[in-house]
């Protein structure tokens, strides 16, 4: 099916996660991911796959444990409130090294917050998806044709790595509708030996347990897992560059702030204004090297997000604080608008963002 | 298309209901009828027939929505003067239902009035460019389980087959063979072929009822203007 469907982006990472061979999907309906959940309800039964709504998120994200045991392909959504939920289950997926997909479609916060959109689980994804030392592979769609793209990437690099990936996307990612083409995927076969699938009496049995008593093995664990990290950092980032070859101002934006960004900086280059993007496309690992590189040649950055700051620390980081990074943000649910983000390149622009 | 007292939009969740609802009392308001627009959603908390209040006062459209609704409260409702629309006789009641047979439900409770007066068009909405209607076939089934879930059956066919912003005409050629076989298979009439605007003037004579679309823009649709 090459063909153009139009698509909410919520439906093209449910028909892309089935699409990637995925056959069973867990879940519990939140405000604004649900589609998701109707999606599959819809089409799982029909290609003899497993729909369940369970009986709260902590109970889904066990279930993801239990597929993912048996090394099948499985994923659970839910919006941010829902994920925090899930966070114990992510650790122990994690100390398990286990493959999953799991959905963040965030919306405005703390706590109950809002339904209106979000980019305030930055930090909950990149830094603090559970307890204990871990990463996720987090990666940040841009339109509704990248929630599909990279739900099938995202289930290949999670069993590449045998751990979990989740996709950030936010409330208007979630609810737009764009045309979207699915192209059959390419689907790489990884080693699964480690998978809990009966042993036919011909092998030893296969244990996946986060539970490690002995300090010094546990150490070698975190370790070697670590190891692992390490090659994702070098061989897996992602990011998108927009007008940057001359730019002397950055904006750091991804997801839906990287689009308004867009349209700002388009109406910034009909002023005169040297300005250009930096979109991370995945947010852990996080382009460094891109950012420090730029830094090099750019007066300014600024971080344009849909929350009170996050994903400007790493920018700082990244950069070293050589040059200055300022915030351009709306929070709670609202959404920064080109005007507000175009009225901050042109301030950077006359140097007032020290 | 010549209205009936009461239009009703149904189809499946994302084809366009809402869009196809507003445009439709605007036509209405355009040639001099008293209009009442209902929205009956009960699905989806965005997207909603109050997106256009606005407009609706200024061409004295009346609106009648739960009175949660955009309040971002996220709980199903309907409006409490709903009763208005199919009991008051003297306006061009419009009810836009929310998508599939879940949101067909809510109409149930009003359908006996409906039926008493028999003066409705029931319409489903069709876009081929949907994942779960691109057939005949599939169409057809969510056709029927609305009708199951609200208790009245479709009379006739609305085409609102689009890719969006990226729709060519050629795009809605295209659904031409496909709309035509769902009215063959159930009989029903296509009443309108919807097209955005600026596609009506490149379609007009070549499609039959075609109703142009005024659509809602976001200021994150990704500019297309060239520097």
């Amino acid at each position: 099916m090459a063909k153009k469907v139009l698509m909410k982006g919520n439906e093209a990472i449910a028909e892309a996660a089935i699409m990637a061979g995925c056959r069973h999907y867990f879940g519990y309906p939140i405000t604004p991911q649900t589609e998701i959940a109707a999606y599959m309800a819809k089409r799982m039964p029909k290609i003899g796959g497993t729909f369940l709504q369970a009986e709260s998120e902590v109970a889904a994200i066990n279930m993801v444990y239990g597929v993912a045991s048996t090394g099948k392909r499985v994923m659970t959504s839910s919006s941010s409130p829902g994920v925090a939920l899930k966070s114990e289950g992510l650790s122990y997926m994690a100390g398990s090294d286990l493959p999953g997909l799991i959905v963040n479609v965030q919306r405005g916060g703390p706590g109950l917050g809002g339904i209106q959109p979000s980019q305030s689980d930055y930090f909950m994804a990149t830094k603090a998806g559970g307890h204990g030392d871990f990463r996720m592979i987090v990666l940040a769609p841009s339109s509704v044709q990248e929630m599909a793209d990279l739900t099938i990437k995202g289930f290949d690099l999670a069993e590449k790595y045998r751990m979990t990936t989740m996709i950030l996307a936010d409330g208007t990612m979630g609810q737009m509708m764009e045309p979207v083409e699915l192209k059959e995927p390419e689907i790489n076969e990884y080693d699964k030996s480690w998978a809990v699938t009966g042993t036919k009496m011909q092998r030893k049995h296969n244990i996946i347990n986060s539970l490690s008593l002995i300090p010094d093995e546990l150490e070698q664990l975190n370790f070697a897992r670590f190891e692992r990290y390490k090659t994702i950092e070098e061989n897996e980032v992602m990011y998108e560059e927009f007008m940057m070859d001359d730019a002397e101002i950055c904006v750091a934006a991804f997801g839906i702030a990287a689009r308004i960004s867009k349209n700002a900086i388009i109406a910034a280059r009909q002023q005169g204004i040297k300005v250009g993007l930096i979109r991370p496309i995945t947010l852990w690992p996080f382009p460094t090297d891109v950012f420090a590189k730029a830094a090099d040649k750019v007066n300014s950055f600024i971080s344009v997000e849909l929350s009170m700051g996050q994903m400007i620390e790493d920018v700082r980081l990244a950069t070293g604080c050589k040059k200055p990074v300022t915030l351009c943000n709306r929070a709670g649910g609202m959404i920064p608008s080109p005007e507000q983000v175009l009225e901050k390149i042109i301030e950077a622009s006359k140097g007032g963002n020290k | 298309m010549k209205a009936k007292r009461l239009t009703l939009f149904a189809g499946h969740y994302g084809s366009g209901k809402t869009n196809i609802a507003v445009n439709y009392a605007f036509e209405l308001c355009a040639r001099n009828l008293p209009v009442i627009i209902a929205d009956l959603d009960i699905v989806n908390p965005y997207f909603r027939t109050k997106d256009s209040e606005a407009e609706f006062i200024e061409k004295g459209i009346e609106l009648v929505c739960s009175s949660f609704t955009n309040s971002n409260l996220d709980i199903p409702a309907l409006p409490q003067e709903m009763y208005k629309v199919v009991q008051n006789k003297s306006k061009y009641g419009i009810i836009d239902i929310g998508g599939d047979d879940q949101g067909a439900v809510a109409l149930g409770r009003y359908v006996p009035y409906i039926l008493e007066e028999n003066n409705y068009d029931m319409l489903f909405v069709a876009n081929c460019f949907r994942p779960l209607t691109t057939t005949p076939e599939d169409t057809i089934t969510v056709m029927r389980e609305i009708e199951a879930a609200c208790g009245i059956k479709f009379t006739g066919i609305v085409n609102n087959s689009n890719l969006g912003n990226e729709t060519t005409s050629d795009d809605v050629i295209m659904s031409l063979e496909y709309i035509k076989k769902i009215s063959d298979s159930t009989g029903l009439p296509v009443v309108m072929n919807c097209v955005k605007a600026d596609l009506y003037g490149q379609l007009l004579g070549k499609v039959d009822n075609l109703f142009s679309l005024t659509l809602q823009t976001k200021y994150f649709d990704i500019n297309t203007g060239g520097i």
